[in-house]
């Protein structure tokens, strides 16, 4: 399983996780909170150079990264653009572009284990009401090394529902899929059990 | 204890790999994924606690950065764009969708199919189209009218993928039916 940290070494890598998340929050709340055209694009071009520091290859990564919320750009615009309120438009843009790419960027540059480290301390509390931070940890393991593993199951299944019909498969498959799902997750859960248990 | 994390674990893996496949789109040409068919399975199988769990744990997975959402999108930025209404509905959805098949218990005069595909259009329409029409509304700076005219472009397909999981579920209870006498 592949995530979404950078290959690139950048000096935020070097960051703790819990600090970048906390500046993350104040990032975002303000810029919701904030007020006004010109704060709003200076916010945009500060993201924007963070990004610049690691280098070239490193902004054209985190450009590609924001094109999930090219969709909802395109929308604002033509809606602004017929209501003619174009500040108003660039505005709500210029948010979305700086609270995405700020967040996006602390994703690129986190990694996985330090994030699960950072969630396994921020569960501690919830010992008592009966959440165990080693269960979630194994939990959140689990899912990892499962996904890739029914990704290939429901693969196997789209195959080999091909070798017998012309017809697409399309959502046939997913109820063999959840069988075999349920069926892994009793054989597994037996065997943790066997292991000594959560 | 095992059995019910082990559980909840393999359907947050399952609603990841619904959403990657890449040749398991649903019909009618539009690559729809399976996704939210899986928080609405989820919710309907699992029951409404670990059903809710499974999803967000399955979110927990996303916002530290795994590429789980359909197209293999991840990271913190999600929480902040204009989906995260419907990502904090996903929860919500499991949740209802669970409920329902709880509350109303499938008789002989009303099977399973029935309940579940209730519970399936109360979750994944009812309870994830309130909260993601509304985070639309405030990313996007429009009014909550204006936001339900796009949220609603997807109302077909998920009231399709709402009957289909009901008859999933209903299918699953004749060939597992342990699962649904489990503790809730």
């Amino acid at each position: 399983m592949i995530s979404l940290t950078s290959p690139i070494e950048t000096p935020y890598h070097r960051f703790r996780a819990g600090y970048k998340l906390c500046l993350l929050c104040l990032f975002t709340f303000s810029v919701y909170l904030a007020e006004g055209l010109l704060v709003h694009l200076a916010a945009v071009a500060s993201v924007l150079c963070l990004y610049l520091v690691p280098g070239f290859a490193f902004f054209a990564t985190g450009l590609r990264r924001l094109l999930p919320i090219w969709p909802f750009l395109a929308v604002l615009l033509v809606w602004h653009l017929a209501t003619a309120k174009y500040s108003d438009g660039i505005e709500v843009a210029a948010k979305l572009i700086s609270a995405v790419g700020l967040a996006n960027l602390v994703t690129m540059t986190t990694r996985l284990d330090d994030l699960i480290a950072v969630v396994e301390r921020a569960f501690l509390p919830f010992r008592r009401i009966g959440i165990s931070a080693k269960g979630l940890g194994i939990a959140i393991a689990m899912v990892i090394r499962f996904t890739p593993v029914l990704m290939q199951k429901g693969a196997q299944l789209t195959e080999s529902w091909k070798s017998r019909s012309p017809r697409r498969p399309g959502w046939r498959v997913i109820l063999p899929l959840f069988l075999l799902v349920l069926d892994d997750a009793a054989e597994v859960g037996e065997s943790l059990r066997a292991r000594g248990g959560v | 204890m095992e059995r019910n994390i082990t559980m909840i674990a393999l359907f947050a893996a399952l609603i990841a790999a619904l959403g990657l496949i890449p040749k398991l789109s649903l019909a009618f040409g539009v690559p729809i994924t399976a996704q939210s068919l899986g928080i609405m399975l989820c919710g309907t199988i699992l029951g409404a606690r670990r059903g809710a769990l499974a999803v967000l744990l399955f979110l927990l997975l996303v916002a530290m950065g795994l590429p789980l959402l359909a197209g293999g999108r991840g990271g913190l930025g999600l929480f902040v764009s204009p989906s995260v209404g419907y990502l904090i509905g996903f929860p919500i959805a499991a949740f209802v969708a669970g409920l329902v098949v709880e509350r109303w218990r499938p008789t002989t005069q009303r099977p399973i199919l029935v309940s579940a595909t209730a519970g399936a259009i109360a979750g994944g329409v009812l309870a994830l189209y309130v909260p993601g029409i509304a985070g639309m509304a405030v990313t996007l700076d429009i009014s909550f009218q204006e936001a339900t005219w796009l949220g609603l472009v997807f109302l077909p397909g998920d009231l399709l993928k709402a009957v289909l999981a009901g008859l999933i579920t209903w299918q699953l209870s004749v060939w597992r039916p342990e699962i649904f006498r489990a503790e809730p």
